[in-house]
């Protein structure tokens, strides 16, 4: 089989579309290629099908937000981040693109186009972020809720959202609070 | 047991009902086939041939609430799964009974937070209450057998 | 027309969705030709709490419509509230029959995350459990797979091996299942003296215990009607829709990342990837059969390697790992340093790392997030069974529904693994 010979990641995605790449990114080895937004679908396709990169399997989508609770975004460009773990089988190694997404005002919510039409598999996934991130990923086929419930208020996973912490019972404060506990009944 | 012995020759064996009607419901408890997470895992080890539940008459999983006595919540009751726990246990027929094996069941465990119920007593009343995380197999005996004392000590006047 | 209208709104009332399951599901449910089942999510063979809602043409399964999150714990959320020590005890819960996998994930992501190199001695050792889990985790996948298809003596038969791979483990965590052995910069505490000759004893007599099973299944024709054709993955969209481990391996694609991408030094060791051929139940149960062996094989590998490791049990690396009880009577700065970890732990650097391990199900990543401080900001693990969940519909529509069953046990899905 003829193969040919792996392509750097960074510079062919700053050839092929140098408005879109935003920063790269070396951390511990691993290599984050921040693109814009509304490039993502054109992007994925193009590590997929392009000779020499092919990142055919899609391993994770992580959504971040990077809200602060003293106020800001921590340095970063807007709010939420996600990132895709890419990897390629045919050269065994990976790559993260991630996009930076601002937060939107009371009516719209943070909006990517999806790429489920790359890699399938990112349906879930998407739809997982959604759930937890309120990322609105924009053409996938489902976008109900997955893991929550449908009548689930807020996104849980966002920094602002509280964990929904309950006081623990000790010796001292037991019978307190066992008045007010809910007990079923029969 | 004495039953035997105390035949003798007559074959008339005097006891209250409610110590008979009890002694029967001790020994064949059907649990309903239920697991949730983690603990599952564990009380099927505990049906598995090293812990051997059968000997308490407890080797009968029923798959449908209707035919099952004991619930045994075996794992996180999540805020999702918290209607579909109340609803098997709706549809239990009497006499049934709860045992809430592990921390998470029992008060939420390592999860205080906002997917876990803090305990499956707050949707389901719980008989017995099992600590561990899983619980040993052993544990889960022991829970057991507790919950049989208690049924052996119930009074016919509360239910009948 | 009344009829349908009224079967129009029992659909949307079942579902109780903002969506309209009209999308979902094909025409013909709307008109009454199929009918709606909802199997789950307490239902026996689900393996857990997955739903399932089916359309089914007769006895024929038109449309699988996978419902997940009844065991959603909140796992990432509480993790984020924690210190990365404290976090892995989180993990372990996760996937609940692969403990160490979990761990092993989140604390490689930790170092990776700060730099903290581990010993070859607690590399070696990790290399020891993750293999012994993943025996467990196959036994108890063949134990239920197998009940779930009719064959009960299995399931009694692999438990009676899993009992002994957890007394090892209890040995060495003092839990059987939860033990939380893995730490950021290495393991909990060293093998207690008994336990390489526990292990020894278990590996001289599992291969035998393997052929049992292999002699009540593999050429039953019974297990081969079940199995052989059933639930059929191509290569090319088993790689599309995400699948891994060996549930991928079962469709002939070679990958797993002990080989590609080895970590904890499994270059090291001499094994092999089983592979399928076709992509079906019974390929990837061959699958999982052939590596409970080379499981076995690197568990001897190791077990050599380990009196001549180098280094402890844990990273000497006092800022982020404890250093030994008995030195706190002696040294101030071992006071300081307990004190520190253990009462805010370490900080991280703001940046994000993926670190993805084989775990017995497949890729389990972690993708962790620091924010500069002695908290994660993100953690997320993408795990194994959320992807073979998603693809049952993929393996289920236009079989029976007794082969659902069959393809649920083969893709071996764990709910805690994929609600989290």
């Amino acid at each position: 089989m003829n193969v040919k010979p792996a392509l750097d990641p960074v510079e062919s995605v700053r050839e092929a579309f140098p408005a879109a790449l935003l920063d790269v990114v070396e951390y511990a080895g691993e290599t984050t290629l921040v693109v814009e937004a509304a490039q993502l679908p054109r992007v994925s396709r193009y590590l997929r099908d392009t000779a020499g990169l092919i990142y055919n399997f899609l391993s994770d989508i992580s959504a971040v937000d990077y809200y602060e609770p003293t106020g800001g975004i921590s340095g970063r460009p807007a709010r939420f981040g996600v990132s895709y773990h890419l990897y390629s089988m045919l050269y065994n190694r990976r790559l993260r693109v991630k996009v930076y997404v601002d937060e939107g005002d009371d009516e719209s919510k943070p909006v990517v186009p999806t790429v489920v039409n790359v890699w399938p598999a990112a349906n879930w996934l998407e739809r997982e972020a959604s759930d937890m991130m309120g990322i609105v990923f924009e053409g996938n086929p489902d976008q109900r809720r997955l893991l929550m419930p449908d009548d689930w208020q807020g996104h849980p996973h966002r920094r602002d959202y509280p964990l929904g912490y309950e006081t623990i019972q000790f010796s001292f404060n037991a019978e307190e609070i066992m008045k007010h506990k809910p007990f079923a009944k029969e | 047991m004495g039953v035997t012995q105390k035949l003798g020759d007559l074959g008339v064996v005097t006891t209250t009902l409610e110590t008979a009607i009890n002694w029967a419901r001790t020994g064949a408890t059907w649990p309903l086939l239920f697991g949730l997470a983690c603990c599952a895992i564990e009380y099927m080890s505990t049906q598995g041939g090293r812990y051997d539940l059968a000997r308490f008459g407890m080797e009968l999983n029923r798959a449908s609430p209707r035919q099952a006595d004991l619930m045994i919540v075996a794992g996180r009751v999540t805020r999702k799964m918290a209607p579909v726990v109340r609803n098997l246990y709706d549809q239990m027929s009497n006499p049934k009974w709860v045992i809430s094996m592990g921390d998470c069941a029992s008060c939420g465990g390592v999860y205080n937070n906002y997917a876990v119920v803090q305990g499956v007593d707050e949707i389901i009343p719980v008989d017995v209450y099992v600590a561990g995380c899983p619980p040993r197999p052993e544990q889960l005996m022991h829970g057991i057998l507790t919950l049989q004392e208690k049924i052996m000590g119930e009074r016919i006047k509360e239910w009948a | 027309m009344a009829i349908d209208s009224a079967l129009e709104n029992k659909v949307t009332e079942w579902v109780g969705s903002v969506d309209d399951v009209k999308n979902l599901v094909s025409e013909r449910a709307i008109s009454g030709e199929t009918m709606l089942l909802n199997l789950g999510p307490h239902h026996p063979s689900t393996h857990g709490v997955l739903r399932l809602l089916l359309e089914l043409d007769g006895e024929e399964i038109v449309t699988c419509l996978p419902d997940v999150g009844f065991l959603h714990t909140g796992i990432e959320k509480t993790i984020e509230s924690k210190s990365y020590e404290k976090g892995v005890t989180c993990t372990d819960r996760m996937d609940y029959l692969a403990p160490m996998s979990n761990n092993t994930a989140f604390c490689m992501a930790v170092e990776k995350l700060v730099g903290l190199d581990v010993p070859e001695r607690a590399q070696v050792m990790r290399v020891i459990c993750l293999e012994l889990t993943r025996i467990q985790s196959h036994l108890v996948w063949l134990g239920t797979h197998a009940i779930d298809l009719g064959a009960m003596s299995v399931f009694l038969y692999c438990f009676r091996e899993r009992e002994k791979i957890l007394d090892l483990f209890e040995m060495i965590s003092g839990q059987r299942m939860m033990g939380s052995y893995m730490r950021p910069g290495g393991v909990w505490r060293d093998f207690p003296a008994e336990f390489v000759p526990g292990v020894e004893t278990f590996l001289d007599e599992f291969p035998s215990r393997i052929d049992d099973y292999e002699l009540l299944l593999t050429t039953n024709p019974l297990w081969l009607d079940r199995t052989q054709g059933i639930g059929v993955v191509e290569p090319d969209v088993a790689l599309a829709w995400g699948f891994s481990g060996p549930t991928l391996r079962g469709s002939g694609v070679n990958w797993d990342i002990r080989k590609a991408m080895p970590y904890l030094g499994y270059e090291n060791y001499n094994f092999d990837v089983p592979l399928g051929e076709h992509g079906d139940v019974y390929d990837r149960y061959l699958c999982r059969i052939r590596e409970m062996r080379e499981s076995i094989k690197i568990i001897r590998q190791a077990l050599q390697r380990l009196p001549g490791a180098k280094g402890g049990f844990r990273s000497e690396n006092r800022k982020f790992c404890p250093p030994p009880r008995a030195e706190l009577g002696q040294s101030m700065e071992a006071v300081i340093h307990h004190f520190k970890l253990w009462t805010e732990g370490f900080a991280a650097p703001d940046q994000e790392v993926y670190v993805a391990i084989e775990s017995p199900r497949g890729e389990i990543g972690c993708y962790l997030h620091g924010t500069g401080g002695n908290k994660p900001r993100r953690v997320h693990f993408k795990t194994p069974s959320f992807m073979h969940i998603q693809g049952i519909p993929l393996m289920s529509e236009g079989h029976m529904i007794a082969d659902l069953v069959a393809v649920i046990g083969s893709v071996d899905i764990v709910l805690g693994d994929c609600d989290r």
